[in-house]
């Protein structure tokens, strides 16, 4: 293996490793005055990371020219797309956090660093094609969330949301290790490729419990029912530009590591982890709509339909086709939009003091008092709702057709059934905005930055946004198609 | 004809309109409002002026493959156009009556009935399956907010059911579609109306979208959403849903579940048979014992969309001409009514029958047109109501007698509601000192009533103009369920005809 090649083929994951190193000597020479100016900085590298990544994606690239390091990394179309949306959503939670943080003194300028180390883990992560690999990026993403979940020091939630991330995330992990140690122990191998060959035919108990223990490791990272319980908690006590990055990075950076590890690496024992991938859809989407139901948080609320979601994207994979690898990418770069925005409008929501305000009481006519918000925050909620025309309902169309093409009818009726309870909160969101009398409690403005960001978000999900699905599907059909290469 | 893109057009105007009163002044936008709206009825009066009638079965299509996975396909038929003209006519009507009573939020309230008329020409016009369905369920955003922010004290809960009761029926239909177009391999709407589906999967599908346009129609029993939204909703809103949101529910009848699955609709006439005869009866015995005018017309239109359903399923010519007609017909005289039960609500601001009285004293010219539309929608002859419902029963008589009696008695019963309804409002002594003092109907009022009045009576008296367009259309799916229609339960027995010679004899002998 020609070891320049392989490290071309990392190249934004140079860069970032190598900025990232760089702007924590920096921070750390310079201090927080200069937090400002790293976190420019970093949103240059992600920007410029971005770029790398695209020729790779537009492309399709596939095959063995997009193998780094003997087959432990993968540079292909699919790990490309994954990390394009990753990107994208770190770069958000860049520009939305200097202002939430000024307010409680707390910028400092790790933050940046530590988000791009997140990032960074991501896209090992997404690129895997190695269970150690997979197991670096996950590791290497986890410990710098685990941090930025309690990077508000002076907020007991704060701190709070990161201890419980910890202790959970760390169990998870663990239980994920344990999978994979099985999993090595059955097959002799932790390429993804050789375990595929050496799972053909009849799967062994063992191999049977390896995989379990990853899936519930996956789903705690992905926070599928039953694995979603610290999902609130950390939402509703991580700052909340933290939160916006958590409900959208990782989700999409775990999801696509779940569809590798199932599609590519247990591809040929599907029966094995289909019936739980559609319990797992399920009842996500019956809990995340109903707990969902009684929160009064706002944040609270997305983590929820954040589980909702999930469920939604997972009947894609339960369809375990190449149309369903396919509607999950679409669905997940629309749900970075959402969730971009949702979390986006949701920071700008300030009383006079310029407090955050959370409660779901406090927004009451905010149609009357701010108005543009308020429009917005409904694009939001009744495109997370899946109704069209808003770009939502596409996520959720391409998902299911997926599974009724696939023969998972029952399923797709089931899921998409279900879908009507959360469309319930959705619209109760919605009806406090709009139908109730102003409560006058959101005062504070905000800079235009966050306007910029809500703005490029309400576009994408608005009818507009059909005006890409030719583009998006393109893209994802050829992402989608690298995982099915070796079938 | 041509290659201009009228339909386009006419889904453009509203849209611009619905933007541009977003940022508009409150008086501004009523003007931007009916200025786009009242362009748009001039666009459909174009559109039936150009349709060819007893020309091709689809015309003004405009096809561009601007989406994966669908195409964006507009283009009508003679049912679709009449269904079209219906929705721009009411319309401007819709913004009328609007035009004094909406005083909070003006701008944002006319962007959402602008962009319900998008919405409401989109589904009649699209000839794309999914297409179909983004428009048809896209109603449910304007509509929702129409009714919570605008609508009366019960709005939020009438809103609610309103949302959840018709996304719930909509959602399965979702999944009927994907699998039919899985199957059928297209996702155009001609092609799939020809399309043969498997017997069994018909069942299947035909119920996903029965759960749908059964909610929107609404049936009895999951009628129960519609006079809850009715009467909260504001006049414009109650009108809009009488006159053409109901509608969708036939048409979807119409256009999907009879031509695509003509075997399973036979399979399931007897369910649509007794809904309806259920309806019938049950709701307008409901009717009877309102006490609130709204709700009492809201249940009349259950038990009207009723006789749309056995027209629907009668499976012949008169019957689904009839309910074609019928729908056409409770379209403008529910919307009439709405109006009517509007001029006199935002006078005296209550809806409760036993407040009014004698009405008839003090405003002369709103009774004479509350009068034209009750006895339009009893069905008296003259008027659009006894065509509709004439053909509907005829059609549906000749499958069975029993269905064609029963819901018959629906129509006595309607004369006893209405009747009774107009008698305690209009005539009588003036008990209530503040109702006999109502000013009568102003000029705006008489506009929106007269042009109501006129169509009524036109479809009443020459129906062939509005039956033209849509005679081969109907020929067309009369044809394609041929092979699926039951047979009737009136056995007859040609007698043998007396010889003619005799027959003669005995007339020349007296």
């Amino acid at each position: 293996m020609d070891f320049a090649a392989s490290l071309k083929l990392i190249a934004p994951e140079l860069l970032m490793s190598v900025s990232g190193l760089v702007l924590l000597l920096v921070s750390a020479w310079a201090g927080d005055k200069a937090s400002r100016a790293i976190s420019v900085a970093a949103a240059v590298v992600l920007g410029a990371c971005f770029f790398l990544v695209a020729p790779a994606v537009c492309s399709g690239a596939s095959g063995p020219d997009t193998l780094a390091f003997g087959g432990q990394f993968s540079a292909d179309a699919f790990a490309g797309l994954a990390k394009l949306m990753i990107f994208a959503a770190g770069g958000a939670a860049l520009v939305i956090a200097p202002a939430f943080f000024e307010r409680f003194n707390a910028m400092r300028a790790e933050y940046p660093v530590l988000v791009l180390f997140a990032v960074l883990g991501m896209s090992i992560m997404v690129s895997a094609r190695d269970l150690i690999t997979l197991y670096i990026g996950l590791e290497l993403n986890s410990l710098a969330a685990y941090v930025l979940a309690a990077f508000l020091r002076t907020d007991d939630r704060s701190a709070e949301a990161g201890l419980k991330y910890f202790v959970l995330g760390a169990l998870a992990s663990g239980i994920l290790l344990f999978g994979m140690s099985l999993t090595y122990g059955f097959t002799g191998t932790t390429s993804f490729e050789g375990i595929r060959v050496a799972l053909n035919g009849e799967m062994a108990m063992g191999a049977l419990f390896g995989l379990i223990f990853m899936l519930a490791g996956l789903a705690f990272k992905i926070s599928a029912v039953p694995f979603h319980m610290w999902t609130p908690d950390v939402y509703e006590g991580a700052p909340t530009p933290v939160t916006a990055f958590f409900a959208s990075a990782p989700k999409v950076a775990a999801l696509a590591l779940t569809m590798r590890v199932t599609l590519e690496a247990f591809g040929a024992q599907e029966e094995a982890w289909r019936q739980i991938v559609i319990f797992a859809a399920i009842a996500s989407i019956v809990i995340g709509a109903l707990g969902a139901i009684g929160q009064s948080n706002l944040k609270r609320l997305l983590a929820y339909s954040s589980i909702n979601n999930v469920g939604f994207i997972l009947i894609g994979l339960a369809a375990g086709t190449p149309a369903g690898a396919s509607a999950m990418l679409v669905y997940l770069a629309i749900y970075v939009a959402m969730t971009v925005g949702g979390f986006v409008a949701v920071l700008m929501l300030k009383d006079e003091n310029g407090n955050q305000v959370e409660a779901i009481a406090d927004i009451a006519g905010l149609s009357r008092t701010r108005s543009a918000l308020a429009f917005c925050l409904m694009l939001v909620m009744f495109s997370l709702a899946g109704i069209p025309p808003l770009f939502g309902f596409w996520g959720k169309f391409v998902v299911f057709q997926a599974a009724v093409n696939a023969g998972f009818v029952a399923l797709a009726a089931i899921g998409i059934a279900a879908s009507v309870i959360g469309a319930f909160y959705y619209i109760k969101v919605v009806k406090v905005m709009y139908f109730d009398e102003p409560a006058d409690v959101v005062k504070g403005e905000s800079d235009w930055a966050h306007w910029a960001l809500l703005a490029i978000s309400a576009l994408a999900i608005s009818p507009l946004g059909y005006l890409l699905t030719p583009w998006l599907g393109n893209l994802a059909d050829k992402a989608a198609a690298v995982l099915f290469l070796g079938v | 004809m041509g290659g201009f893109p009228i339909l386009s057009l006419m889904l453009l105007v509203p849209l611009v309109g619905a933007v541009a009163c977003l940022f508009a002044e409150a008086k501004t936008a009523r003007l931007i409002a009916l200025v786009a709206t009242l362009i748009d009825f001039a666009l459909g009066i174009v559109l039936w002026l150009n349709f060819d009638v007893g020309g091709a079965q689809w015309q003004f299509v405009e096809k561009v493959p601007l989406f994966a996975g669908f195409s964006y396909a507009l283009g009508i038929d003679g049912i679709a156009l009449l269904l079209i003209v219906l929705s721009v006519f009411l319309m401007p009507i819709c913004i009328g009556a609007s035009w004094n009573s909406i005083t909070k939020r003006v701008g944002e309230y006319f962007a959402a009935f602008l962009l319900m008329e998008v919405l409401m020409i989109g589904v009649f016009a699209a000839q794309d399956l999914y297409l179909f369905y983004i428009f048809f369920e896209a109603g449910l955003i304007p509509m929702y907010l129409i009714i919570g922010i605008w609508g009366g004290d019960n709005r939020i809960y009438a809103s609610y059911k309103f949302f959840l009761y018709t996304l719930l029926g909509s959602v399965l239909m979702l999944i009927a579609m994907m699998w039919m177009v899985h199957e059928a391999g297209t996702t155009d709407i001609p092609t799939l109306m020809s399309y043969d589906f498997p017997a069994h999967a018909q069942t299947w599908l035909f119920l996903a979208f029965f759960a749908s346009f059964a909610v929107k129609m609404p049936m009895w029993p999951v009628h129960t959403w519609l006079p809850d939204a009715h009467v909260q909703a504001p006049t414009a809103g109650s009108v809009i849903l009488a006159g053409v949101l109901l509608k969708m529910g036939g048409y979807g009848f119409i256009r999907f579940s009879l031509p695509m699955f003509p075997e399973a609709s036979a399979q399931f006439a007897w369910l649509i048979y007794a809904l309806s005869m259920a309806a019938v009866v049950i709701t307008s015995l409901i009717a009877l014992v309102q006490h609130d005018m709204k709700k009492l017309i809201a249940y009349s239109s259950v038990a009207h969309m009723g006789v749309v359903t056995i027209g629907l399923f009668a499976f012949n010519t008169q019957g689904l001409e009839g309910s074609m007609i019928v729908m056409l017909s409770h379209g403008l005289v529910a919307g009439a009514l709405f109006l009517c039960v509007g001029v006199i609500y935002d006078r005296l601001h209550t809806r409760e029958i036993s407040r009014y009285g004698g009405i008839a004293i003090n405003m002369p010219k709103y009774a004479m047109f509350f009068l034209l539309f009750t006895m339009a929608s009893i069905g008296l002859p003259g008027t659009s109501g006894f065509v509709g419902e004439f053909l509907s029963l005829a059609g549906v008589y000749q499958i069975s007698t029993w269905v064609a009696l029963v819901c018959t008695t629906g129509i006595i019963l309607g004369a006893a509601y209405m009747l009774y309804l107009y008698r305690r409002v209009a005539f009588g002594e003036q008990k209530n000192a503040d109702a006999a003092a109502m000013p009568d109907i102003d000029k705006r009022e008489w506009i929106m009533l007269g042009a109501l009045a006129a169509a009524v009576l036109w479809m009443g008296v020459y129906p062939e103009s509005f039956l033209a367009p849509m005679r081969k259309d109907i020929a067309a799916l009369d044809a394609r369920l041929a092979r699926a229609a039951p047979q009737g339960d009136s056995h007859l027995k040609i007698g043998k005809p007396k010889p003619v010679e005799e027959h003669a004899a005995q007339g020349g002998a007296h």
